[in-house]
């Protein structure tokens, strides 16, 4: 139980990449499977090399942007579908991978590791847990904080409506590109802390990985929403935890761990297939109705707004009293049209 | 200001189903001219935009703004001066982000997109002060996500975005030709008002004869890839909608659609 959480939050890492490229940029990409086993194998190999683990996970997250940097020039500059541009990368990557770790397996026994120094000054359970969720929920803030800068929206309009932005002069294509170096940079982190936590690298680790991130996005958002930025990046972190526990649900019933794999497939199918069923409507309508599931996240969400409202409202508050009118200073003769007819309308 | 020197363009050459979209069109706005396109369909009213913006690439010719050849740059580079409003309502905005966060996409054209917040209390406001002039209502759903809006509403806003991020050339395709009556009367006179307070040079296409008379100092009459008409402020008042009829039914092969008569 313990082990199922710890590891889901770590893959919540993971999660937040898929959803980066899969919802935000809505761009399926499988470089995943090769650049998670890519950021594991370097700091793996860093580590028993007696690098600092902090900086070894620090450069995992660097090879994992340039595998992103790889598919993302292959599919913007050289015009190749994106499916085919992420395979491509991904297989390319294998050989890579290996070449990084000299072996198919690295372990990391008696080494220092990030989670050895975790558990060297918490014990396994609870307080583990606590400190492991700190680091997803940080990482999930600062996607929610890019995505709400002026890159990051043009990142997510790129996703929505790509004809749209380009008129506002955006390169969509360093746009993707960006989104791909994140995401992967991000599986390359998630690597090396999996390998660290497991204590060894496997250069079949990342094998799959892209339906641990599809279940976690889909399942999560099926379940608790993804109105805003702030509520999706939330529902993928939970939907990555909930995952992992539905795999030791499982194999505690006594299913075989090769089958994991078809349970993974069979899980993001259900997740997809399910919300055309119009049986599901209905329960989708009735729990709406009675405010549970979510609905909670939804007010989740509201309190945030809510309390982004209010830092608004005194900052202007602030503003006026400066007098400085910053936002309704009648830069333009169309603002001043503005007041003018608005004020017309009143009288 | 915006200049076309003999730009041409045939989709498809040597095949069976070539089409001469443009044939050596030349033309020249002054900063201010707003000129109404008009045209059958296949004339290349769109095509002529579409090379405008860079969507297109011509096959041979130049487009200058300002005295600078664009002809070469991407769209999105050529995007920093030239501001487009799309016939489709749903075209023109990001549907999933709200509108603020559009607002605020279209306030950075030709701008660097840096690691700034993107939606501040101050730009708020003077979102908001924009907005007022849509008389929509619009600048108390801030927090709405576009998707949510009609089309007329998402006209307005992708009309608003285009002009207050003051590009040199603002090119409109057929814009209220998907809206309403009643909607497409009140996205003509914001585009009236809008073209006027920034004195914004325009280029303006429409299937709409007392539209194309009624707004705008000048109008061209496309055929066939030519430019056949050009119209000086003088003689363009003069004009009326029989006058155009006239000329169209003079033009052979000219087939005017539906549209164009029922109107």
């Amino acid at each position: 139980m313990i082990t199922a959480i710890e590891l889901g939050l770590i893959y919540a890492i993971v999660a937040l990449g898929v959803y980066l490229t899969f919802r935000v940029l809505n761009f399926p990409d499988l470089t995943v499977d090769g650049s998670f086993t890519t950021g594991a194998g370097t700091a793996g190999v860093l580590i028993v090399n007696g690098i600092n683990p902090f900086l070894a996970t620090a450069l995992a997250f660097v090879v994992g942007t340039i595998a992103g940097l790889i598919t993302g020039l292959l599919h913007t500059k050289g015009n190749i579908n994106g499916l085919l541009a992420g395979i491509l990368t991904m297989i390319g990557l294998y050989s890579i991978n290996l070449r990084i770790m000299g072996a198919a397996n690295v372990p990391l026994l008696r080494e220092n590791t990030l989670l050895t120094l975790l558990y060297d000054y918490v014990d396994r359970g609870v307080l583990s847990i606590v400190l492991l969720a700190v680091v997803a929920i940080l990482f999930k803030l600062v996607i929610d904080w890019y995505l709400h800068t002026d890159t990051g929206l043009a990142l997510q309009a790129t996703g929505d409506n790509e004809q749209m932005i380009k008129s506002f002069a955006v390169s969509t294509d360093r746009q993707k590109i960006y989104g791909l170096m994140i995401s992967n940079g991000l599986m390359g982190v998630a690597g090396a802390l999996v390998a660290q936590y497991q204590g060894f690298v496997d250069i079949q680790m990342g094998i799959g990985l892209i339906l641990v991130g599809l279940a976690s996005v889909i399942v999560g958002q099926a379940i608790f929403g993804n109105g805003v930025v702030f509520q999706a990046t939330l529902a993928v972190v939970l939907g990555a935890v909930l995952y992992r526990l539905a795999i030791q649900f499982a194999l505690n019933a006594g299913l075989n761990p090769n089958d994991m794999k078809l349970l993974s497939a069979l899980l993001v199918i259900a997740a997809l297939l399910l919300p055309q069923w119009s049986g599901f409507r209905k329960i989708a309508k009735w729990r709406h109705g009675l405010g549970i599931g979510g609905g909670a996240a939804t007010l989740t969400s509201d309190g945030a707004e809510a309390a982004a409202e209010g830092e608004m409202a005194t900052k202007t508050e602030a503003q006026r009293v400066l007098g400085v009118p910053a936002g309704a200073a009648p830069d333009s003769p169309h603002a001043t049209d503005a007041t003018g007819s608005t004020a017309g309308k009143e009288n | 200001m915006l200049k076309i020197e003999n730009v041409s363009k045939t989709f498809f050459p040597g095949t069976v189903n070539e089409r001469k979209a443009l044939v050596d069109v030349s033309l020249d706005l002054r900063e201010g001219d707003f000129v109404t396109v008009i045209g059958s369909n296949g004339a290349g009213k769109s095509t002529i935009l579409n090379t405008i913006a860079g969507r297109i690439p011509q096959d041979r010719g130049q487009v200058l703004i300002d005295g600078k050849e664009i002809s070469k740059q991407p769209e999105h580079k050529r995007a920093a001066r030239v501001g487009r409003v799309f016939q489709d309502p749903m075209a023109g905005t990001a549907p999933n982000l709200t509108v603020e966060e559009n607002l605020s996409l279209a306030d950075r054209r030709g701008a660097v997109r840096g690691l700034a917040r993107a939606v501040t209390g101050s730009k708020r406001e003077r979102f908001a002060e924009e907005l007022k002039v849509l008389e929509l209502g619009l600048e108390n759903r801030l927090k709405t996500k576009v998707g949510l809006l009609s089309g007329g509403q998402r006209q307005a806003l992708s009309l608003l975005m285009a002009t207050f991020s003051k590009p040199k050339v603002l090119l409109l395709d057929e814009h209220t030709a998907a809206l309403d009556p009643q909607r497409a009367e009140l996205v003509t006179r914001l585009t009236k008002q809008v073209v006027q307070a920034q004195g914004l040079t325009t280029l303006m296409v429409t299937h709409n004869m007392n539209q194309a008379l009624d707004v705008g100092n000048r109008l061209i009459m496309m055929h066939e890839g030519r430019i056949i008409l050009d119209a000086s402020p003088e003689e363009k008042q003069r004009m009326t909608p029989e006058d155009l009829l006239h000329r169209f039914t003079q033009l052979k092969g000219a087939a005017l659609d539906d549209k164009t008569l029922l109107q």
